[in-house]
């Protein structure tokens, strides 16, 4: 095992997991907590990344991958360099963002959950940001978009092409 | 705040800030310090006004004017109109959309008249970042009245006679789950704010913690003290980065004024608080899975017994509370439980806060006494259906609550009424719907959610749903039977009666409140495979009306499939078994000749 990882992760980021993991005293009951900080810094949370927080914090790799594939905020799917996140919350729903997620799908060429050959956008869908007001609600990054039309979709995306 | 003259509070809320409303306000900073009026006017970021769809909202104090949809570059009218000049500036003025006429200040506004703000009292009012605000519209007070002149037993009696009950969606007597867990002697207890808001369209938590952030935190060790817990836990979602801020200044500021940590105002009594972060699963709002996740776990929900009250985070006796309830306790404490029980129906004491979404023209966050009926909600303080299309139905509880319709309008709201016509109050969605969405459609999109949220642990929720998810997309692709219909309800009743938790006990509500109240609506789609509302995909039909067509070909070249035929300059018909409702021959035509029904 702990062979396979000092192959695939280089000694920077093993440096780095092993200090997150310190931080919240290898505590196996601060696992969220301690994946939270490591897919901040990683983007995402890769097979090999998981094996060393699990024997860092002393628990089964089980244990890392149900909980990592248990929450809807973990990936293990780099994001792109631009992240788009459709919210799907009823308010959006009703005021159409289905046929925004559909018009996304259609201009990148990707389906939910994936990303662009280039690496440069994602596409995900989360429940509700609460800016239901603005609905629908697309944000890309930290940028919120709202009110956005099936129209609207080229020209948000040729911001960052 | 005496010393300024004006204030000028902008609403730095989600939405607002999605907005762009933290530019305004450096703009409004930068415009009054060109006219050197920084000593006399005062910018203040504040937490939701909840009158979100006119957002950005600021409001002007002493004189509440209300301006709408600011724009960044609207800061120097504000200043050099308003401030200086003392002229409203009317272009930015609401105007109600019935009357047709502008409203000067937001007294008179009917989304702000019916209102009756407890849980949200601070919100648009203080600047959340600051506990001197905070403190000046009596944060802490009630804290300080616990500590010094209550025993725990007179706080639990307190909030037990005022009647609350928790606003998380349950609605159980908070001051009976804080006696159950004051009880229980153990060494360590927890009090835990569950700040987990998932019910998708429901932002009120969110709102509250991002605009009077002391409120929870003061109410938490108000609970800590009567319960003997010295650690509390906010468990809040990752996706709420602006509330989280706000949380970790408010943290800061207290533990600076001695208001949480070690003896507490000299009193000897110690509590501090804690965040813990969510990672987005819907089911971590029922309060077992809650725990489970905050111990590092998957959010799976245990068996009750044993309770939190008894056993819950660390094995320790919990008591967990939702915000809207815990901003709650502080006006109770000060005004007594008189004042509190006065207000409300007789079974459900009190304000709820309601996040009104959808087809609506005033969405926003309202908070009105209970007993308000969902009509005086929907046409007074919402404004009535957008765009002034026909109401349908209105969607209380999220995905837990079920879809209530003209005849229900006039019912008052309240845990119990809810409950008895099939829908329940849930966390205080409400997500309102015109004659252009189809039931069975909204039916199967809350069953999608369930499906992708359930946590897999019961075969009920886990099975039961998928399956009563895929009759649905049956049904809304014209495939289904009478027989599925009959199948699906008793499906429903299997799930709700066997399920081990909260979600899955709820989560056929949605159906079975749309069948109940739109039974035509699924025998259309049924037996004429029709969809009233014209959104399900697979059952649309395209056609050509003849008297229009004038035989281009535009629609036939553009077909994928070849299903358009016709001779040129004759009329086309478009064979219904060939086509694949792609919509690429209705935007090709020219002259308006293909509909869709």
């Amino acid at each position: 095992m702990e062979g396979n990882i000092t192959i695939k992760l280089q000694q920077k980021s093993i440096d780095k997991i092993k200090e997150i993991c310190a931080a919240f005293d290898n505590d196996s009951g601060e696992l969220i907590n301690v994946l939270h900080k490591t897919q901040e810094h990683f983007g995402y949370l890769p097979a090999e990344v998981q094996e060393l927080v699990a024997s860092e914090l002393n628990c089964s790799v089980a244990k890392v991958y149900g909980v990592v594939t248990f929450y809807s905020f973990f990936t293990m799917i780099p994001k792109g360099e631009f992240p788009i996140s459709v919210c799907t919350g009823t308010a959006c729903y009703v005021r159409g963002a289905d046929k925004v997620v559909e018009e996304i799908v259609k201009e990148l060429g990707i389906k939910v959950g994936e990303t662009t050959a280039d690496g440069k956008f994602s596409l995900s869908c989360l429940r509700c940001v609460g800016a239901c007001g603005l609905a629908p609600v697309v944000m890309v990054g930290d940028r919120t978009y709202g009110r956005v039309a099936p129209e609207k979709v080229k020209e948000i995306l040729a911001e960052y092409k | 705040m005496a010393d300024y003259k004006f204030h000028l509070l902008v609403c730095g809320g989600t939405g607002c800030h999605a907005s762009n409303s933290d530019v305004l306000a450096e703009n409004l900073k930068a415009e009054l310090a060109e006219h050197k009026l920084s000593e006399e006017v005062q910018v203040v970021s504040t937490g939701c006004f909840g009158f979100c769809e006119k957002g950005p909202i600021v409001k002007v104090v002493p004189d509440n004017t209300f301006y709408t949809q600011v724009a960044p570059d609207d800061a120097r009218d504000i200043v050099e109109e308003h401030v200086i000049k003392g002229r409203k500036v009317e272009r930015l003025l609401y105007v109600d959309p019935n009357k047709k006429e502008q409203i000067g200040d937001s007294k008179h506004m009917d989304f702000y008249k019916k209102q009756l703000r407890i849980a949200l009292r601070n919100c648009g009012f203080i600047n959340p970042e600051n506990i001197d605000e905070a403190i000046a519209r009596d944060s802490y007070a009630a804290m300080a009245k616990v500590l010094s002149e209550m025993t725990p037993k007179d706080v639990i009696q307190v909030i037990k006679e005022s009647g609350l009950r928790g606003r998380g969606g349950g609605g159980f007597p908070t001051g009976l789950k804080w006696e159950i867990a004051a009880n229980n002697e153990a060494d360590q207890k927890y009090v835990v704010c569950n700040a987990d808001e998932g019910d998708p369209g429901a932002f009120m938590d969110r709102s509250i913690l991002e605009g009077d952030p002391h409120t929870v935190l003061e109410a938490m060790a108000i609970c800590g003290y009567s319960m003997g817990a010295d650690k509390g836990v906010i468990y809040i979602r990752a996706e709420y980065p602006l509330a989280i801020h706000r949380l970790k200044v408010a943290l800061k500021q207290a533990r600076e004024y001695g208001l949480l940590g070690t003896n507490i105002m000299d009193t000897g009594f110690n509590h501090d608080i804690e965040l813990r972060y969510g990672a987005g699963a819907f089911v971590c709002g029922e309060e077992t899975a809650l725990i489970r996740s905050m111990e590092g776990k998957r959010g799976e929900p245990t068996s009750k017994p044993p309770f939190p009250a008894q056993e819950g985070f660390n094995k320790k006796p919990t008591n967990v509370n939702n915000v809207e309830t815990f901003a709650n306790i502080p006006p109770i404490i000060l005004k007594g439980s008189d004042w509190f029980s006065s207000i409300g129906s007789e079974k459900s004491k009190g304000t709820k806060v309601f996040a009104l979404a959808g087809k609506i023209n005033n969405v926003g966050l309202i908070e009105v006494p209970m007993g308000t009926t969902l009509r005086e909600v929907i046409y007074e303080i919402g404004g009535g259906i957008k765009d002034g299309k026909k109401f349908k139905a209105v969607q209380t509880g999220g995905p837990s609550g079920g879809c209530l319709t003209e005849k229900h309008l006039d019912t008052p709201i309240d845990f119990d009424n809810l409950l008895a016509v099939g829908s329940m109050m849930g966390s205080g969605g409400m997500i309102v719907m015109d004659e252009d969405d189809c039931m069975v459609s909204v039916a199967k999109f809350f069953l999608e959610f369930t499906v992708e949220e359930s946590c897999g642990k019961c075969a009920p929720c886990r099975i039961g749903n998928k399956r009563l998810h895929e009759l649905l997309v049956k049904i809304t692709e014209g495939k289904a039977t009478k027989k599925d219909i009959r199948n699906m309800r008793n499906l429903c009743h299997v799930i709700k009666d066997t399920s081990l938790c909260g979600l899955g006990q709820t989560s056929p509500n949605p159906v079975l409140s749309t069948l109940e109240n739109f039974y035509d609506e699924y025998m259309e789609h049924v037996e004429n495979h029709n969809c009233p509302a014209g959104q399900c995909k697979a059952l649309m039909r395209y056609y050509v009306l003849p008297d229009k067509c004038i035989g281009c070909g535009a629609c036939a070249r553009a077909c994928p499939v070849g299903a358009i035929s016709g001779e040129r300059k004759k009329e086309h018909v478009i064979d219904q078994h060939l086509c694949i409702k792609c919509g690429a021959c209705l935007e090709k035509c020219k002259f308006d000749s293909i509909i869709v029904k």
